[in-house]
């Protein structure tokens, strides 16, 4: 019941998937393994002007009727799916409580345009100046509640009954892997016997994308949506911006096998250090990706050669996927083990990656198979790993390390395993 | 590691930037001063705030280079974190030192979105959304997406001042500042390194957060008064604010030579929904029985440094909780010398706390409801009643002379 460090051994017992591949675990881990894009033509507002109109959304029940959701009720709704459906599996929290806190990885939230364009309406014909605009707003309670950080987790720890105060946080596109990695601890530590880890993003709106665009992050592949994801492939030209969320019900192992429950698997490690070299790239040297990595492997106390899988940050930018070739080879040498993306087919969907990514870990080792990396017609001769082309792979495996690496030097490791012998 | 015994937690250093000054001499003088920090009601009328005091970011953003990668918030947050390096004087820690970060958002481009919504003013929806896009494509500085992230604050300090620990950005309003002490002290105790940097920043003069705190009925219209004395027209007062501690293992500031300002005794979190059936009180009260503070007796008033912010909710169930604890206390509102400063109001209440039991402060009273304080306390309650969620305590101890 103890790790290698004296500490409790922290047990996966629930895992709910969103994502643009559909509701549900069973329904993401199908179409993952049949190698299914979710990357669509945007449909949710008009795309003229956009250099890039593709991206990964989650259309809601909620909006089939009616103007799309703002980022706070789109994240909300899709972070409260993923937690039912990882505690039912759990078989914790029916009651109301959940023996443990909440560690919600989430994106930056703020007014967005519809409010803002709601405001000037009110003050038409007069100018919308920022000091008008800020009276205009007074007693907008509603306005507030929905561009408060604290609103999302409020909403869910009083849904869901957590313990504290909820925790909301974000590391850029290692918030996921944060959440998670919050949540190890406090158990670690003996704080909680339970915690519920969730990452979730839905922030596929105007702004947000030209913002990525201005960054020439984003693939502007618009003729060929299902294609423009291609992590490690050689015409890969930047991410896809997509939208989801996954929860995980972390327990210590004690707690999980005292009340019978079914162990999906271990948080075995987390590692992560950060990168001082500039705010949206990683040092050349690979020095704190790979630091983060082996920090990851060390914390599990595994080596290199115990890995069976990575599951890549792949975001088919060419910066990410050559560094994260760098690393592997600094990290596992000759031997690397073989690599892949879900953001292949998925996108990526930023602050939920992380944690999206460890549930598609953990269902790996259940089915002994690994993902593919889709879009996977031309190699890149930089790129010299296994990636798992075009088709999943059966395969055995043991420990899973996964990877989240963020803008501002933000880089998080985490290893999954199997329920221990 | 992990296994080890709780380590003690102190402050080594501490970094405030505030309306009263930067540094350890205007902030020790801001808490002996019998008025508040200077107050500018005309700026950003009809709400007064705390503004800005003159900083050579030079000081601590060496490069004008970086200086652009950031707007003022993300440059407060600098520039205040190099403060409290200095401080603890623990430039030589930075490689393995945690970073724990309380953020808002950053700021957006004012005069782009005027011109936008008077561009569309009148149109058609379609047709506004198709012209959003256009004027957003063109007008929007690709810098400006960085300087807006919330994470970025950390990447900004991993950049200028080379900490490249652990690195967590927290975020939820006050909750923010006072949950990133508690998992930094919490890591720290455990065994996970040994030296950590938390706090946050607040720029009070921005019209996009005064626009937002006012939909939520959060501030103060008119004139200063003191955080308990504003029943004629309830309200915070924002502060500019930039508040980073330094905090380390007992062990190892006493191996490096290191003065330690107080002992974090505790760090308590809770978060009350404040529905119809309140909640706040009681959730401070469970938050209280965490703490171990001494019992005190009823000539000993229990020293309180109170985050009150001056609306009136958190006020009256502050008060509800500090009766519930059955002795007396002598309160002392940061709020009332340096403003409300949202994430970084609980790291600043800290700072102040530290401060005072380091050098042995009295302030004095700013208005009735501070009672006298007869001799400098050894320890404090220090509390975070959030503007609209949580309730946040922290026990601060005097560290003796010979463990010092």
């Amino acid at each position: 019941m103890r790790d290698h460090l004296g500490r409790p051994i922290v047990a996966v017992t629930g895992l709910g998937l969103v994502t643009p591949l559909g509701f549900g675990v069973a329904r993401n881990w199908a179409a993952l393994l049949a190698g299914t894009s979710g990357i669509r033509r945007i449909t949710r507002f008009p795309t003229d002007h956009l250099r890039t109109t593709i991206a990964g959304t989650v259309d809601l029940p909620e909006e089939a009727e009616g103007p799309p959701l703002t980022a706070t009720p789109r994240v909300m709704r899709m972070a409260e799916m993923v937690a039912e459906e990882a505690l039912a599996q759990a078989g914790l929290g029916g009651d109301g409580r959940f023996p443990g806190p909440l560690m919600l990885g989430m994106p930056p939230v703020e007014v967005e345009w519809p409010h803002r364009l709601a405001l000037a309406a009110k003050l038409a014909p007069a100018a919308a100046r920022y000091p008008a605009l800020a009276g205009a707003a007074g007693g907008w309670d509603a306005l507030y509640a929905q561009a408060a950080f604290a609103t999302v987790g409020e909403h869910l720890a009083a849904r869901f009954g957590t313990e504290g105060a909820p925790i909301a946080l974000t590391t850029a596109c290692a918030t996921g892997a944060s959440a998670i990695q919050l949540g190890v601890e406090a158990i670690q530590r003996g704080e909680a016997s339970a915690a519920l880890a969730i990452g979730a993003d839905g922030t596929v709106q105007p702004e947000a994308l030209i913002r990525f665009s201005l960054l020439s992050a984003l693939s502007t592949r618009n003729d060929d949506p299902a294609g423009a994801s291609r992590p490690f492939e050689k015409h890969r030209a930047g991410f896809v911006m997509s939208e989801g969320a996954a929860c995980l019900v972390l327990e210590s192992l004690e707690h999980a096998t005292a009340r019978g429950a079914a162990i999906l698997g271990v948080l075995r490690g987390c590692g992560e250090k950060s990168d001082s070299f500039h705010r949206t790239r990683s040092n050349p040297d690979g020095s704190a990706v790979i630091r983060a990595m082996r920090n990851a492997i060390e914390d599990a106390g595994l080596t290199p050669g115990d890995i069976s899988y990575v599951n890549a940050h792949g975001t088919g930018t060419p910066e990410n996927d050559k560094m994260e070739n760098l690393a592997m080879r600094a990290v596992f040498g000759a031997d690397a083990p073989p690599i892949s993306s879900n953001k292949s087919m998925i996108g990526h969907t930023l602050s939920a990656s992380g944690a999206i990514e460890a549930a598609f870990s953990l269902l790996a080792i259940r089915d002994q198979i690994l993902p593919p990396t889709i879009n996977h017609a031309e190699p890149d001769p930089a790129i010299t790993l296994d990636v798992v082309p075009n088709v999943a792979r059966p395969a055995a495996v043991r420990h899973v390390l996964s990877n989240s690496f963020g803008f501002g030097g933000q880089n998080v490791c985490l290893v999954l395993s199997g329920e221990p012998a | 590691m992990p296994a080890s015994p709780a380590q003690e937690i102190w402050i080594t250093g501490i970094g405030l930037v505030s309306a009263a000054g930067e540094g350890r001499a205007a902030h020790r003088a801001a808490l002996l001063a019998t008025t508040p920090a200077p107050v500018d009601t005309t700026s950003h009328a009809p709400f007064p705030l705390h503004p800005a005091p003159p900083l050579e970011l030079d000081r601590q953003i060496p490069k004008k280079g970086d200086q652009r990668q950031m707007e003022p918030w993300q440059r407060l947050g600098t520039y205040a974190a190099g403060l409290a390096l200095d401080d603890a004087g623990a430039r030589g820690l930075v490689g393995e030192m945690d970073l724990l970060i309380a953020a808002g958002g950053g700021e957006r481009d004012l005069a782009l979105d005027e011109s936008v919504l008077a561009a569309l003013a009148g149109l058609p929806a379609a047709e506004a959304a198709t012209r959003l896009n256009e004027l957003l494509a063109g007008g929007l500085r690709p810098t400006l997406f960085l300087a807006q992230l919330s994470n970025l604050l950390a990447g900004n300090i991993s950049i200028v001042h080379g900490v490249t620990g652990a690195s967590r950005t927290l975020m939820g309003e006050e909750q923010a500042g006072a949950d990133a002490v508690r998992i930094a002290a919490a890591r720290l105790a455990e065994g996970r390194g040994r030296i950590a940097l938390v706090g946050g920043a607040f720029v009070a003069a921005r019209w996009d957060l005064l626009l937002l705190y006012h939909a939520g009925g959060l501030l103060r219209q008119g004139g200063f008064a003191p955080v308990f004395s504003r029943a004629e027209a309830p309200g915070a007062i924002p502060g500019l604010l930039g508040a980073f501690l330094v905090l380390e293992t007992g062990e190892s500031a006493r191996a490096r030579g290191a003065r330690g300002l107080a002992r974090i005794a505790g760090v308590a979190c809770e978060q009350a929904r404040r529905d119809a059936r309140g909640g706040s009180a009681e959730a401070a009260a469970r938050a209280f029985a965490r703490l171990a503070l001494p019992k005190g007796s009823q000539q000993e008033p229990l020293a309180v440094l109170s985050g009150a912010t001056g609306i009136a909710a958190p006020a009256a169930a502050e008060a509800a909780f500090l009766a519930g604890l059955g002795r007396p206390v002598a309160l002392r509102a940061a709020g009332s010398r340096l403003g409300w400063g949202a994430e970084a109001t609980f790291p600043a209440s800290l700072a102040l706390g530290a401060l005072m039991l380091a050098e042995g402060l009295v302030p004095p009273p700013l208005e009735a409801a501070e009672a006298p304080l007869a001799a400098a306390p050894r320890d404090l309650l220090v509390t975070g009643f959030g503007a609209w969620r949580g309730e946040a305590l922290a026990h601060l101890q005097a560290i003796g002379e010979t463990q010092a």
